[in-house]
Parts: C-alpha cells; structure tokens; sequence
C-alpha cells in the first residue's frame, strides 16, 4: 500500500453527522403533523396552497442562486427553501387565491431571503415577511377565513367563512365577552376553529415541535419561554378585567401563537446566538404579541412581535454573550 | 447511582470508535533504526551529550534539559549514534534528531527492568521532583508540558488536589485505558509518588463512565491498599465522570472534579490543582521506583478498516520509532487510506510521511480511509449556535471566525480569543462544516504576536 | 381640500426653514480650518489608500508631506504607486527635491510549479496561505515554498497579481505593479521581494527560499538552490554581486549588472531571468515564472 497523496487537514478530524439539510428536513418533517392538521379540518386545498408556496419558493431561490449570484451549485437541496414555503402557506387561510400565495412565496425567499445574500444572512425570518407582504397587499383576502369542515374535496372553499377564535375576543366592547359564542378549549387545542391552516391545530404543532426537541436542534426553553411571555401579559389584562379579556389559556391555544413558539421564535438564522440571549428573544417575543393582541390594531400579533424582535437580534447578540469559562465572579481574571 | 460528574459549560459527544480497548497492551521490539528528536516537549530543547559514532544504551542521556521549561531525552535503544541529523515531524517540518542504529537490546545499569511492583515510597518531595525532571518525563497526553515544571510549586502556592487524568475522551484511543487495566497497582503507587510530590492528601483518578471496567478495578485497587493500611481511606478515589468531550481538557477536568474554575490566563496552580494524566504518572513510577527514564509508550494504532481486517493494537513502543514500523505491527495500512493522524481524531495531526518518529507525546495513530478522510463541502454560517453551544470556554466561534478572517485581531483578543483550548469542539459541531478551528487557530498565533510586540513596546 | 395642501405645505416649509438655520449657523461656528494644501495634495496623489508609502492611506500621506514641506523637506517620502511622475508633481507644487525613487517591481522568488515540485501530499482546508502555512510543510514537502493559494492574489490592490492554474504559482505583472508591497507582508513564506526593474527590464534572481541542504531540497523540487556556488564562482569573476548563506545563494541587485551568465550556469535552473539569458551551450532557458 503505498502512502503517496496522504490528505493533511488541520484538526479535528471529526466532524459531527449533522448538517444543514440535515436540519432542515427535520424541519420539515416535523411540519407534516401540521399539514395534515390542515386537511383534516380545511379539505385538500391547504395541501394545494402548500405545494404551491413550496414549489414557487424553491424556484425563486435556484433561479437567484444560479443567474444572479452566478453559482455552479444549487442550495435547494438543503431544503430551508421548503421550510419558507411551508411556514409561509401555515400562515395564510385556507382559502388565499394561488397566485396570492405564489407572489408571497416569492416575496418571502426573494425579498426576504436571497436579497441579503441567501441562506445564513437574512436578519427576518422569511416566511414572515412574506405573510407580512400579503396581509399589507391583500388584507381582505388575508382576513377571511373558511370554517373547518366546509368542504372536503373542493378547491373553493369560499362559500362558508368565519371569524378567527381571536377576531372573536378582539375588541368585544362594553357588552363583554358573555355575548360572544367562544370556542371550547379542546377544539382550540385540536384545532377544530377558523383560521391560517398551522394556526389550526395546536396539537399538530407540539407534535412536530416536541421531534424536533428530542433531535436536540431547537432548545426546549424557547418555546415555552415565548408561550409564558404571551401569558404573562394577557394573564395580568385578564385578571385586571375578566370582563372584556379572555383567559390567557384561550392566548396560548388560539392563533398563531403556538406555530410561532415552535417554529418561529426557534428559527436558527433569526435569532440571537446564546442561549440566553435566545431566551431573551423568545420572552420578548412572546410580550410583545400578547401587548399586540390586546392593545394594537390586528387580532393577532405573532408575526409582528417576532419581525421586530428580529430587527433586535444584533443588539441582543452585542449585548448578552455566553459565559466565558473563567471569567465569571470567582475568576479575578487578569 | 448519583448523577456523575462532568463540566459546565458547552461539549461534544463524537462517536466513541473505541476499536481497540479490549486489546492488551504489546510490546513492540525496537526497530533497526530510530530517530529521537531533540525536543519532544514544549519549551527549550535538550542540550545534546552524543556525537556520531557515541555508543548508548537503553536509558543513555542523549541531550539533557537545557533551562527551567525543558526536558531530557534519553536513549530508548541501544546502539550506535550513526549521525544527528534532522528528522521529518508530523507537519513536514524539520527537526534535530539523533539516528542510531539498534545494536541488541541493552539497558543502561541500574534500570530495573523487572515487572515486579515496588510499593515503598523512599524519596522526599524534592527528590521526587529532581527525579521526575532527570528522567525527562513529559505530559504524555500529548501537551508535552515538563511534569519536573509542573509539580515544582512555587514558594508560598498550596495544591490541596491532584487529579489523575484517565480520562481518555478523545475518540478511538485506549491507550490510557489499557494501561489503567493492566497496570492498576503501578498507577495507584505513581499517585502517591506524585501527592507527595505536590504535598496533598487528596487525589482524584477521573475516568469517563465509558470504561466501567477501569473504574472498578481501580477502586477495588484502592480499596485493597486501603485495607492493607497502605493507604488512607479517601486519600485516592476514583472518580467516575460523564462522557462528553473535552473532558481531559485540564480545566475541564478540574471543574469536573472540583468545581473550581481556573481564571483566564490562569494556570491549575491558582485553584490549588495539578493534573497529570495517567501515562505520565506510569512513567513516574517507572523513573521512581524501577529507575528508568521515559524511553517508550503506549501507542493505540487502530482506525475502523485496520481493526475490521483482524489489525489494530496497544504498542508499547520506543520513541524514535518510525511510524511505519509502528504500523506495520499492527496490521500495516490499509488499502484505501487517505489520512493518517497522530494522536487522537479531535487534536492530533494528519501526517505526509511514515518516517516521522513516535515521541513522548503520541499516543495514537489512526487511519481513515479515503471516503471518510475527506472535510465536507463548506456552506454558509446559518447562526444556529452549535458551535457556541459546543464550545466548552464559552466562546463565540462564529464571531471569532469572521474577525480573524478580516484581520480584527484586537476585537478577536476582546472576545477571549486566547481563552480557546484548540479541542475542536465548533469545528466539529458546525452543520456547515465551517472551518472554525483553523481561523480561530490563526487568530490565535496573530493576537500572541500582537501582545509580544505590546509587552516590547511597554519594557 | 386646497386647504390641507397649503397646511401641509406651510408646516413642512417652515419646519425646512428653521432646520436650514441652525444647521447654518452650526456649520458657520464649528467650522474647523484645514489646511487648504491637505486636500491639494492629496488630489495629486493616486487615491488607492494603499499603505505603501507607511502612512494610513493618501490623506496620511498628504499629511506627512504638507508637514514635511513646513520643514522644508520632503526627500525621504515617497509614493510608490506614484513612482516618479507624482512625486515630481509634488515636488513642483511646494518647489522642493523629491527622492528618487527607483523603478521597482514584485519578484516571486520560488520555481516550484506544479511541474517542478510535484504534491504528493493533499491539502484539505480553507483556501488560505497563511492557514496551509501552519498546517504543514506543503504539498510537494517543500517548507520554503510557494503554497499556491493566492494570498498574494487576493490581497493585491491593483490586480497585479493573478494565480496560474498550470504552474499553481503567482505572476507579477509588471506593468500593473506599483511595488506597494502587500504581497510581501501577506506571504506568510515571504517569497516576494520588492527588486529594482532593472535597465531595459532584465533583471536576474535567484528563485528558491530554501536553505535547506542540497539531498532534502532537490528531493522537493527539481528547480531548487542546491548552494553549489557555480553561479557565485562566475559571477566573482565579473561583479561579485553574489553571496551564498545557510545553502542558499542571493544576488544582490545593486551590483548586478544582469548578464544573465549565472542563469545559464545553474545546474537546477534555479535563477530566473527576465530576458534570454547567453547561450555558450545549447541548452533551454531557466523557468521563467515571472511574467513581463
């Protein structure tokens, strides 16, 4: 056996089996609870809608990579492209035309994502910018939700509309929240309600989010962070006036709270480097929805609150770093 | 069972490819020929006693240590020096090296070569030490800092703990492992030699709960002195530690057993510890107790398609060995090898020659095969923190990696650059495969030049 | 209707206004006096902010030289992407002497090409000079030579520098070359050299670092200094501008008068010239790395 061409390399030889695509598939699979949430409740178009956000948003960041940053490669297999797509279709109703969703698509991984240079440099979290785009240039369509149930098979699910269980507790008036009918905690938690198709089933989403816990690439302190976050404050209006504000339970379980929790606020790019700057991230998150819900002019604040707290990441990253072995109190270090 | 010990702050857990630890340990006759480098340590190297034609002796002084941070090289064969020459190191470099030619198997007088165990401790602290530093032993888990160096403690400082490093974390080696197992009673009579050198009455034997065998045997080992009254109860105890890398990092492993942590630009000294792994503290009790110098080692040679063709081995070897004949006792190499380390996965280096020699320090060579030689494509950082989570200083890699990179070594040294241990641990963990450790490494050699040209500016 | 327009005309106008004043009067009291020459100056140099000249970039430069002129001497500064023609500039602008500067260009002072010192080891890490240099001797086991990653190339403000895929070596192109010397602080093996261009552009070096001995040398590289001293041994008896030190031989270029008679005694061809060298036998020209 001969030696010639021996391959030198600097240390560590080893390098750890997990890779970005690696985690983004994980991502993804973790998603499929929540996409067949969708079709339980909502019919085949949530899976329509879905293949749609994903097909445009997997183009939209080949054809970037290929003709205008000029690479040989392609980075659709890595498979965050996905991700984007089917974040962004779990955060629009059901019943949004094709092309609302294709243009938001390609806002999200366009816009959001390649214009800073690709995977790894976006300081927002994609999808929600494309949700952001939508809910700004369609409102009416963004705001009409379909009910569960109302047809199975159809692709138009138009005919039969409601109101989001948040719509419902926003801004109830001086009458109160005793004239309006809520839904019961186990269809919120099942996801038997209207709304954005992951906003549906809470169950789904813990699901897909517990797996990836258990593979060890989200932290378990942020999801629950940002849901105690969102609690806090609605718990605090809840006591103050059980009146005309829900229970922060009924917070938690409605809307796209926990898609955010499990998805968002654990989105790697996006947020802070430490952990406890993470956390940090996640709480004030989870605040600044239940602030948004309560006081600010949408029924629902999850997306918004983390659009800002992205905006914030570099300021937390600057400021709250990890511990450094040896320079702690006991250190004295020179 | 309480939860077991282990460290703070970040770490790893590589596969553990521990092909080899239930191989005993070997002796591998001297080669035709060896080449022993000057200096096999970290500091000043050996003042050279031999010339061409000089006939030595298993045990011969060779150079002797030249300063206070310097070690002596003995001769590990004996022979004929045929020239001092220079010999290729593990990087391709260059080195002054003694060749001699092996001439039978002759030791020098006075060295005993016999396996019987010598338990009575003769020699006061000083002795010890002197000891230590005559029979040129060094940090033989690959540090290759001066044991003599380390255990002399200055006026004034106290250790009230010594900590044996059994550890063994890094993957594929079992080189310590072996020797825990068949030389229990030898590396329980180097600790004592080394308490009373450092004046404690307290010693932890760390070993990472991967080895339950060791952990047993040693506290049977202990317990049986204890009860022979040689020994105090508590005075040596094993300390059986959780996996995860890098536990033998020093200051991992004092936190570990202490819960101490040495400050920043630090040493073991300042939190009243002194480690020693366990060859070197085997080696002690050889120069000690038996009055041979550090002349051989225990060389794992393993790597997954050596062990799956039937090779594989524990060596004990002399240093100077080259590495090829070192290899070649344990199966040869494979077909189809494209990386050859020494030293383990996590630290070591990948070698260009099989001529570079075994030194004091190496305690592994391993071959990966092609396919899995190879570093993977590098893609973009996605901030995911692994490697902020992985680093066991507590460091930002990431941030450190792109501040070398734009020549900011000043901010580099504001974010504790210095403080990095070089185990690998983001470069290892990076879902990129960014190569954190090489900049990171870079930056470090940079900021050293930096802060060298600071302290000439101030004098 | 007409009326919100003329509101928002007003209020915006009258904001503008007040805004305007005081950035006026700001402007007025805090204006800080500079040195009417800085900025002329600096118009005369080439504006690269390269660092060649030892000052932080033109302004540095500028700096120096009005504070140099104030003194009444500027002859110790220089620009070297300038070269004369600025510098002269300079000089007539405060009327004083300029240094000569000489002609200078880049010289890469290693032959091992792919073809000469073969790899027989395999890099695998970031494409970085620096980084391969402290990993290891080199593919081709030579710890003098050129590692082939382009460091230079890419630290080269004036595209001066470009990698040759066929030789895995840098060529210098003289005509871009303004000596401002980042290639030689970025080698980390410090194989350029900053060397006079010489009379009708010939000049001659010798293109190996090694010192090692002659056996370990050649056994990395087919075109390296083997020190044997031919070279010196002809060159003595023309000019002596050759020494030899630690088995390796250096022309120094204030003697030579680039004959080129060394080039052509060179057993392993490891001094390269600019031009053809004599031909008393018929033999090939050394490596020519350098481009012209």
């Amino acid at each position: 056996m001969s030696t010639e061409h021996l391959i030198v390399a600097l240390p560590p030889h080893e390098r750890s089996s997990v890779s970005i695509s690696r985690i983004m598939w994980a991502v993804v699979l973790a998603l499929v609870p929540t996409t067949v949430a969708g079709v339980f409740f909502y019919g085949i178009r949530p899976l329509v809608l879905t293949l749609v956000a994903v097909a445009f948003a997997v183009a939209v960041e080949h054809l970037v990579v290929r003709y205008l940053f000029r690479r040989e490669t392609t980075s659709i297999t890595d498979g965050s492209a996905v991700v984007t797509g089917m974040l962004l279709a779990f955060n629009v109703p059901a019943s949004l035309p094709f092309w609302q969703i294709a243009l938001g698509a390609v806002v999200a991984v366009g816009v959001g994502k390649m214009a800073f240079g690709g995977i790894g440099n976006n300081p927002f979290n994609p999808a929600l910018v494309g949700r952001a785009f939508l809910l700004i240039s369609f409102p009416v369509d963004m705001t009409t939700w379909p009910v569960p149930g109302a047809a199975r098979l159809s692709l138009d699910l138009s005919a039969v509309t409601g109101a989001t269980p948040l719509a419902l507790v926003k801004d109830v008036g001086s009458a109160g929240l005793g004239q309006v009918d809520l839904p019961s905690y186990l269809d919120l938690f099942l996801g038997n309600i209207g709304g954005c198709i992951g906003e549906a089933s809470a169950l789904a989403v813990i699901i897909g989010g517990l797996f990836l816990v258990w593979r060890g690439f989200i932290p378990w302190q942020l999801p629950l962070v940002y849901l105690a976050g969102l609690a806090v404050v609605t718990g605090v209006a809840w006591v103050v006036n059980p009146g005309i504000y829900v229970d922060p339970l009924y917070h938690v379980l409605a809307g796209g709270a926990m898609l955010a929790a499990w998805f968002m606020v654990t989105d790697m790019t996006t947020s802070p480097m430490s952990l406890t700057g993470r956390i940090v991230f996640a709480g004030s998150a989870g605040v600044l929805t239940g602030v948004i819900r309560l006081f600010g002019g949408f029924p629902e604040g999850a997306s918004y609150s983390i659009l800002i707290m992205n905006a914030l990441v570099p300021v937390i990253d600057r400021h709250i770093r990890p511990r450094t072995f040896g320079h702690g109190k006991s250190g004295g270090a020179a | 069972m309480q939860k077991l010990k282990t460290f703070s702050i970040g770490g790893v857990h590589p596969p553990e490819n521990k092909l080899t630890d239930h191989m005993a340990i070997r002796d591998l006759p001297p080669p035709p020929q060896v080449a022993i480098p000057v200096s096999q340590h970290i500091g000043k190297p050996g003042q050279l006693q031999v010339e061409r034609g000089t006939t030595v002796r298993v045990g011969t002084l060779l150079a002797k240590a030249d300063g206070f941070i310097s070690a002596a090289v003995h001769s590990s064969v004996s022979g004929t020096v045929k020239k001092i020459d220079s010999v290729i190191d593990s990087q391709g470099h260059r080195r002054q090296a003694v060749i001699i030619a092996v001439e039978g198997d002759e030791w020098e007088e006075g060295i005993d070569t016999s396996p019987e165990l010598l338990e009575d401790i003769s020699l006061d602290r000083g002795a010890i030490v002197t000891r230590i530093a005559e029979a040129g032993i060094v940090g033989a888990g690959g540090a290759t800092f001066p044991t003599a160096v380390k255990f002399s403690i200055p006026e004034g400082r106290t250790i009230d703990t010594l900590i044996i490093n059994g550890v063994e974390c890094e993957p594929y080696l079992t080189a310590d492992h072996r020797l825990m197992l068949e030389n229990a009673d030898e590396l329980i009579v180097g600790t004592r030699l080394l308490m009373q050198a450092a004046g404690v009455a307290r010693a932890f034997i760390g070993i990472e709960s991967n080895k339950p065998d060791a952990i047993e045997l040693l506290q049977e080992r202990i317990r049986l002195k204890a009860g022979e009254g040689k020994i105090p109860e508590g005075f040596i105890s094993v300390l059986a530690l959780q996996q995860r890398y890098p536990q033998g990092g020093e200051k991992q492993l004092i936190q570990a057993a202490t819960g101490r942590e040495v400050p920043s630009g630090k040493l073991p000294l300042d939190v009243h510890c002194v480690v020693s792994n366990v060859s070197t503290t085997i080696a002690v009790y050889q120069a000690m107790q038996k009055n041979r110098p550090f002349v051989d080692r225990i060389v794992t040679v393993t790597g997954k398609a050596l062990v799956a063709a039937g090779g594989g081995a524990n060596l004990r070897v002399r240093i100077g060995t080259p590495l090829g004949a070192v290899i070649e006792a344990a199966g040869g190499v494979p077909d189809g090898t494209g990386k050859i380390i020494m030293g383990g996965p996590m630290t070591g280096r990948s070698v260009t020659s099989l001529e570079v020699p075994i030194t004091k320090g190496s305690g592994g060579v391993i071959m990966i095969d092609r396919s899995e030689a190879r570093r993977y494509a590098v893609g973009h950082c996605i901030r995911c923190s692994r490697c902020v989570g992985g680093c066991p200083m507590g460091l930002e890699p990431y941030l450190l990696e792109k501040l070398v990179q734009k020549e900011r070594y000043e901010e580099a040294e504001a974010l504790s650059i210095m403080d990095c241990i070089e185990c690998g641990s983001c470069s290892y963990s990076c879902p990129a495969n960014r190569p954190l450790l090489d900049w990171i490494r870079l930056g470090k050699g940079k900021v050293g030049e930096l802060r060298r040209a600071r302290m000439r500016g101030t004098t | 209707m007409s009326q919100i327009i003329l509101f928002s005309v007003l209020t915006l106008g009258s904001v503008a206004a007040v805004f305007a004043t005081i950035l006026y009067v700001i402007a007025q009291r805090f204006a800080v006096e500079e040195d009417p020459r800085l900025s002329e100056v600096a118009e005369m140099l080439p504006g690269i902010n390269c660092g060649a000249c030892g000052f932080p970039g033109c302004p540095g430069m500028a700096q120096a030289l009005v504070e140099g002129a104030d003194q009444g001497d500027i002859s110790h500064l220089n620009c070297p992407p300038g070269g004369t023609e600025v510098m002269a500039t300079i000089g007539g602008y405060f009327g004083l002497e300029t240094g000569s500067a000489k002609e200078t260009v880049a010289v890469l002072r290693c032959g091992g090409s792919c073809e000469h010192a073969p790899a027989r080891s395999e890099y695998d890490g970031p494409r970085s000079c620096v980084i391969a240099h402290g990993t290891f001797a080199g593919e081709s086991g030579c710890p003098f030579g050129c590692l082939g990653h382009g460091d230079c190339e890419v630290v080269c403000p004036f595209d001066a520098i470009t990698m040759n895929s066929e030789t895995g070596l840098p060529e210098v192109d003289q005509q871009l070359c303004t000596s401002c010397g980042a290639c030689v602080r970025a080698c980390p093996r410090k194989l350029f050299q900053i060397r006079p261009v010489g009379r009708r552009d010939r000049r001659v070096w010798i293109n190996c670092r090694s010192t090692e001995p002659a056996v370990l040398a050649r056994k990395n590289c087919a075109v390296a200094c083997i020190a044997c001293g031919k070279c010196k041994t002809t060159c003595d008896s023309i000019v002596q501008a050759i020494t030899i030190e630690n088995n390796l031989a250096y022309i120094d270029h204030d003697k030579c008068i680039s004959c080129g008679k060394c080039v052509t005694v060179c057993p392993t061809k490891a001094i390269a010239a600019t031009f053809e060298p004599p031909q008393p036998k018929p033999k090939p020209a050394a490596a020519e790395p350098a481009a012209t």
